[in-house]
């Protein structure tokens, strides 16, 4: 088979660091509890098992995009559970929607990071070691090596040697010379090593694995993030009642919120108007008036995407926005019953927008407390077909329109159970009816009211807001974690590029002449040696190098490469 | 020149190159129909026709070293081992045809990329979706082979890549195409270059390297079947494109000098230029989303390549599987999680 080629240079007379990793795996030796100890974590720590821990990994991670996770997409993950009611606790028991964070696939990189430290300590200590040993000697046979040059010269050895010193001084070798191995004193060799970097690289890499996976770890076990829809001219103060979505680490604790405070005084947006794009948010920002604690001076800043606003850790950012068109319900009696602007969640590029407004606490013309709701879309460019019924023609509020069901009944709201204010529990509402039984739909154009059957009361569209949605949060070790991947790359890149060499030297009084052999090694395939050993013999004789010995040797060839 | 003039130059320039790509293809074709009428034999390493006045050569060769010319005495495919003929000249003819025919196109193709930037209101550049990515991704593909030819005697590679560029170019321009417009918010940023800048860079390699890969495993196949005397060396005898590729050690390096330098390119673009810039974004360094997942995933299963090529009973031939998985999901990710994920992920393209 050609790839035992691959091997071939083990079977050089060579020194070869071979670490443990390469060894095959054995079968369990007997029970012996220390022997088995061992033996499992020799198999931990081996570079199969690494493999196999690689590729579950990698395995794991996969439903974790298939299948809508909670802590990503929670809108989603929750349509999708409704939509699979079967599955869900099946789903649920194995940890399907929060992947990342399951046992299992926790076990799988827990394992792993075990058997990488098992794997860099040890290669640690070796490299330690052999940093500060000398290159290892000339090799008893020099010519058996793949690149090896020799030639005859006048010069006394010594001055050769010296030459050759400098030479691999200049081209960054650390030189040694001794005695070349089990021969008399008649022959002196000299021996040179670069590339040891190499190795630092790929221990520098997998340590940096660990110090991505801190960084990680205490970013998710302090950190957290909320979201929080705030209409423009309205208020956001940091407290965990204020956030519509909130996810922390188990080791956050509420109190270390920062106790920043913010006003949104206005949010910019323009739409192209014309062309292809038409209808595409160009620019948007939003204004925010803040107080970096409640006795902080005020001051002002704009954010936008790409922008946030940084306070003491908690970063602030602009991630969409939308509609609040401002409805006022007056009931039977003609009190104000809810007045203000209710958000409206955008549902298509055009923003036709969703949304409810609950009146709890309306009171009939004949006195009766009375529970309204409304449920409905915003148009902000209102248009109308036959065919396509109504639409937002336009993403601006050009022509703003809302058209909302009405529902009398019960909203639910006193029952305990935490509810959404962007839906309608009509478990116990009923619709409102028209004199002629229809469902009564209000169709409000801006500035328009419309009055509720049996003297219930008007609904009013006076004003149109709009809203930003924030993203509020925190993951403290964020930076350790990229300088831990930086530094992960700093080292790939030595242990993939860094081509460790060994050089050596061998001179031998023969005749009254000299006789000088220069080979090389290297550890991988791919660099120039032949090069290398060539320029060092032209630096070496002024004669061009004859044919002797092996040029191109015609021996095993330099195809190995392990790494 | 007007926005709109560049669009349409930069659409014809993009029929332009595929063309020139197809006459390319189809030159490497008739070099690799001829040369199936030459037997490769295995004796020498020089080919045969050119005789023994060579060793200057050899020894230019031999100091420069380069990777393939340290292999063990391999043919490649541009330098049948016949005796002297006409028929070897005349595939060399193809081949040098080939070879400028792409070099011309890759310039057509790269004025189409740089047009399609010019061609957005305001000029950006020119990866604002996937039709742009991808047209982006096959010119760095095809000057990835250019710039490596000589380094790596590429000329085996030629009706691949060619043949690849040209049916991804046809299916970019059917499928992908959008026209331009400007970049949405979140793509306004310096990281986006940066970030995409690598990634399709990255992407470019790897499909090189995966080349490479399924080369090599084809190859190993038809070895293992017999299909050639002397397989024991990797050395083949025989005739056709499989005989004229270069032996296992020699397509297995190609893969893995590539694919170790797509590695932390990769490594670059997707666990730190897309963190950074999700961060600004969107907030935070990674959430998972689905582009996401499948990034990372691509990343472990080449770190697992990489290991495999370093763990005796994994090299080579399982080393190749794992590449080719790593490739695949590569390009699920870049074509799959859009189609089959697009509204989950808040990546809408790359
Ligand atoms: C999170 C898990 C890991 C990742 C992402 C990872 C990644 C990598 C990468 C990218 C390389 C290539 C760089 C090079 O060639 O030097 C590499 C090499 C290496 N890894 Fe890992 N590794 C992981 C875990 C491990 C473990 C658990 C072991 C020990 C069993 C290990 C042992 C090695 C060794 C020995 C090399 C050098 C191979 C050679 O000599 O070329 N790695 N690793």
């Amino acid at each position: 088979m050609s790839l035992d080629r691959l091997d071939h240079r083990e079977d050089q007379d060579v020194p070869v660091q071979r670490n443990r990793q390469d060894r095959p795996a054995t079968a369990p030796p007997g029970l012996a509890p220390r022997e088995l100890g061992r033996w499992a974590w020799r198999q931990l720590t081996s570079m199969r098992i690494a493999l196999i821990l690689l590729f579950l990994l990698a395995l794991a991670a996969v439903p974790g995009s298939v299948i809508p996770q909670e802590t990503v997409d929670p809108n989603r993950a929750s349509q999708w559970q409704g939509q699979h009611p079967h599955l869900t606790p099946i789903y649920q028991k194995l940890g399907l929607f929060h992947v990342f964070s399951s046992a299992w696939f926790s076990a799988i990189y827990i394992l792993l990071m075990v058997s990488l430290v098992g794997c860099i300590l040890p290669r640690s200590a070796v490299y330690w070691r052999g940093l500060r040993a000398r290159p290892p000697r000339a090799p008893h046979r020099l010519e058996r090596l793949p690149e090896h040059r020799s030639f005859v010269t006048d010069e006394p050895p010594e001055a050769v040697l010296e030459r050759a010193r400098r030479l691999l001084r200049r081209r960054r070798f650390r030189v040694a010379t001794a005695p070349a191995a089990g021969e008399g004193s008649a022959v002196e060799s000299l021996a040179a090593e670069r590339g040891k970097l190499r190795e630092a690289g790929n221990l520098l890499f997998h340590v940096s694995v660990l110090l991505v996976l801190a960084g990680v770890a205490i970013g998710s076990l302090f950190g957290f993030k909320g979201g929080v829809i705030v209409v423009t001219g309205h208020g956001f103060s940091n407290s965990l009642s204020q956030y519509d979505d909130f996810t922390s680490g188990s080791l956050f604790n509420p109190e270390n919120l920062a106790p920043f405070s913010f006003k949104v005084t206005n949010f910019d947006v323009t739409f192209i108007r014309r062309g292809r794009e038409a209808g595409q948010a160009h620019k948007f920002s939003a204004g925010l008036d803040y107080q970096s604690s409640p006795t902080a001076p005020r001051k002002h800043a704009t954010i936008s995407v790409n922008h946030p606003l940084q306070l003491d850790g908690t970063d602030v950012y602009l991630i969409s926005h939308g509609y609040a068109p401002h409805i006022t319900v007056r009931d039977g009696q003609g009190h104000v019953a809810y007045a203000g602007p209710v958000v409206f969640l955008p549902e298509n590029a055009t923003f036709r927008s969703f949304g409810v407004v609950k009146v709890p606490d309306a009171v009939s013309s004949t006195g009766r407390p009375e529970q309204l709701g409304f449920e409905g879309e915003f148009y902000p460019t209102y248009a109308f077909t036959m065919r396509s019924g109504p639409f937002s023609a336009f993403p601006d509020a050009k022509n703003p329109a809302v058209s909302m069901l009405a529902y009398r009944g019960d909203l639910g709201l006193d029952s305990g159970q935490p509810q959404s204010v962007y839906t309608l529990d009509k478990q116990h509402l009923t619709p409102i009816r028209k004199a002629d039984g229809k469902p009564l739909r209000l169709d409000l154009m801006l500035g328009q009211s419309q009055k509720l059957p049996d003297g219930m009361g008007t609904v009013t569209f006076d004003g149109v807001s709009r809203f930003v949605k924030l993203q509020i949060s925190s993951s403290p070790a964020d930076w350790l974690a990229l300088l831990g991947m930086s530094l992960a790359l700093l080292g790939l890149l030595g242990s993939l590029f860094i081509r460790p060499r060994r050089m050596w030297v061998k001179v031998r009084r023969e005749g009254g002449r000299t006789l000088v052999e220069v080979a090389g090694l290297d550890r991988t395939a791919g660099g120039d040696l032949a090069g290398e050993v060539d320029g060092l013999v032209g630096g070496l004789s002024d004669r061009p190098v004859d044919g002797h010995g092996s040029r191109r040797s015609d021996g095993p060839s330099t195809a190995e490469e392990n790494s | 020149m007007s926005h709109e003039q560049f669009e349409v130059l930069s659409n014809q320039a993009v029929a332009a190159c595929a063309v020139v790509y197809f006459l390319a293809l189809l030159a490497h074709l008739a070099q690799w129909a001829v040369e199936r009428k030459v037997p490769v034999t295995a004796s020498t390493g020089e080919p045969a026709r050119e005789p023994a006045r060579e060793p200057a050569r050899a020894a230019v060769g031999a100091v420069a070293g380069s990777a393939v010319r340290e292999d063990p005495p391999v043919t490649t495919g541009a330098a049948p081992a016949a005796p002297y003929d006409h028929t070897g000249d005349r595939a060399d003819r193809f081949g040098r045809i080939g070879l400028a025919l792409t070099v011309v196109a890759a310039a057509i193709h790269l004025v189409a990329v740089v047009s399609r930037g010019l061609a957005a209101d305001p000029a950006r550049v020119p990866w604002g979706n996937m039709y742009e990515f991808t047209l982006t991704g096959t010119l760095v593909v095809a000057a990835g082979y250019l710039l490596l030819y000589r380094k790596f005697s590429l000329s085996w590679l030629a009706p691949i890549v060619t043949g690849f560029v040209l049916v991804t170019l046809m299916a970019d321009v059917l499928l992908l195409y959008s026209p331009v417009t400007p970049l949405r918010d979140a793509l306004q940023s310096p990281w986006l270059v940066i970030h995409v800048v690598a990634a399709i860079i990255a992407t470019g390699a790897f499909t090189i390297g995966g080349m490479a890969s399924v080369l090599y495993l084809v190859k190993e196949r038809w070895l293992a079947r017999g299909h050639a005397t002397g397989h024991a060396t990797g050395l083949a005898t025989g005739r056709g494109y499989l005989a004229r590729l270069p032996g296992l050690e020699a397509l297995d390096r190609v893969a893995y000098r590539t694919q170790a330098f797509a590695f932390p390119v990769w490594t670059f673009a997707a666990l730190i230029a897309g963190p950074i810039w999700a961060k600004h974004a969107w907030g935070t360094y990674w959430s998972w989303d689905p582009k996401e997942v499948w990034a990372f995933i691509t990343w472990v299963v080449y770190a697992a390549y990489l290991h495999a090529r370093a763990t005796a009973g994994w090299k080579g031939r399982a080393a190749a599987i794992i590449a080719l998985i790593g490739l695949a999901t590569l390009w699920f990710n870049f074509i799959g999680i859009n189609f089959f994920f697009g509204q989950g992920s808040m990546h809408s393209y790359a």
